[in-house]
């Protein structure tokens, strides 16, 4: 890759400070992993080879529980569904090859996305991605492993606030696209849609439907209201 | 534990098809004037919901806590025009302050 200017260097920044408060959580989900009855290396092959949090926690739920291990594993898959979209929205974006995307696809999640989806043009949204994955997929495996080694001997992250940081960074990357009326009503309908789901949904599902219901309210709009 | 590593293996093929297939979408799908629209509008409708469930959520209940001021603190930085670190450290600072406190 060429060498990277200021604003690459700000993207990439940006990236790894992301990577560095979601890749704590990892702590979380090696200490519950092993808690529920996982072995250390079960609870290192979830995050190796699956690496879509909210998949790994609903199978390990569903294992803890009692559930059976494909009923855990059906779970998980709906709840990686929106990964789907997520790579619909990725592609035309970062304009991958066919073997660089067998590659990219590992590491298709919430923030890589989240991180790529805002960019003004292919190079930062390549760096956004690429950096924010990986960064998040290196960090992510070392802190499972040592959550299910250490167990809950080194606390809950949120004590030390991560789980706002990774709140305030969804704020940061969202703020700039908020300039028109119709932005901050699709923004806030997405929000509303998504929080009031959550006691009625499985975790991961008020994501999808609350980001679906602010797309068609947006393309209902876009009909009357003009560009945004 | 065998059983453990049969779910293991299907929730792996699952969770990376379902990515590498979104990724693969044919290109005259995504050049249609409706998935460039939509492509527009998705950013801002997900982030919103992931902002939402990411500050309320605790699993599948509604948790107001220290969460909520820090990203008052985001906001009211943002709007100052604080850059991204900076912006994201002070309010995971608030959240752990609070908590220490509370």
């Amino acid at each position: 890759m060429s060498r990277l200017d200021a604003s690459d260097r700000a993207v990439v920044a940006d990236s790894l400070g992301v990577a560095v408060a979601v890749g704590a959580y990892g702590v979380s989900f090696g200490a519950i992993a092993t808690a529920s009855g996982l072995s250390v290396l079960q609870a290192c092959a979830l995050s190796l080879l699956v690496f879509t949090g909210g998949s790994q926690f609903a199978f390990v739920g569903v294992v803890a529980a009692g559930g059976n291990p494909v009923t855990g594993a059906v779970t998980g898959v709906l709840l990686g569904s929106r990964n789907l979209f997520y790579g619909i929205t990725l592609a035309p974006l970062l304009g991958l090859s066919r073997a660089q995307r067998w590659l990219a696809a590992h590491v298709v999640i919430d923030e890589s996305t989240a991180m790529a989806v805002t960019r003004e043009n292919r190079r930062h949204a390549r760096l956004g991605f690429f950096w924010t994955g990986v960064g998040v997929f290196v960090l992510w495996n070392l802190f499972t492993l040592v959550g299910a080694v250490a167990g809950d001997r080194l606390g809950d992250p949120r004590r030390y606030g991560l789980d706002a940081a990774v709140g305030a960074a969804f704020l940061g990357l969202l703020w700039p696209r908020l300039s028109s009326a119709r932005a901050r009503v699709v923004a806030l309908v997405g929000a509303a849609v998504a929080g009031g789901l959550v006691p009625v949904t499985a975790a991961g599902v008020p994501i999808v439907l609350g980001g679906a219901a602010a797309v068609l309210l947006g393309l209902l709009l876009g009909g009357e209201a003009g560009r945004r | 534990m065998t059983g453990v590593w049969w779910g293991i293996v299907l929730t792996v093929v699952g969770c990376f098809a379902l990515k590498i297939a979104g990724l693969s979408v044919p290109e005259r799908v995504l050049d249609h004037p409706l998935t460039v629209r939509v492509g527009d509008l998705i950013p801002v409708g997900l982030l919103g919901a992931l902002v939402a469930v990411q500050v309320v959520a605790d699993g599948d209940r509604v948790v107001l806590d220290a969460r909520l001021p820090a990203l008052g603190v985001a906001a009211f930085l943002l709007w100052r025009g604080v850059p991204f670190l900076p912006m994201v450290a002070a309010s995971a600072a608030t959240a752990a302050l609070l908590r220490l406190l509370g």
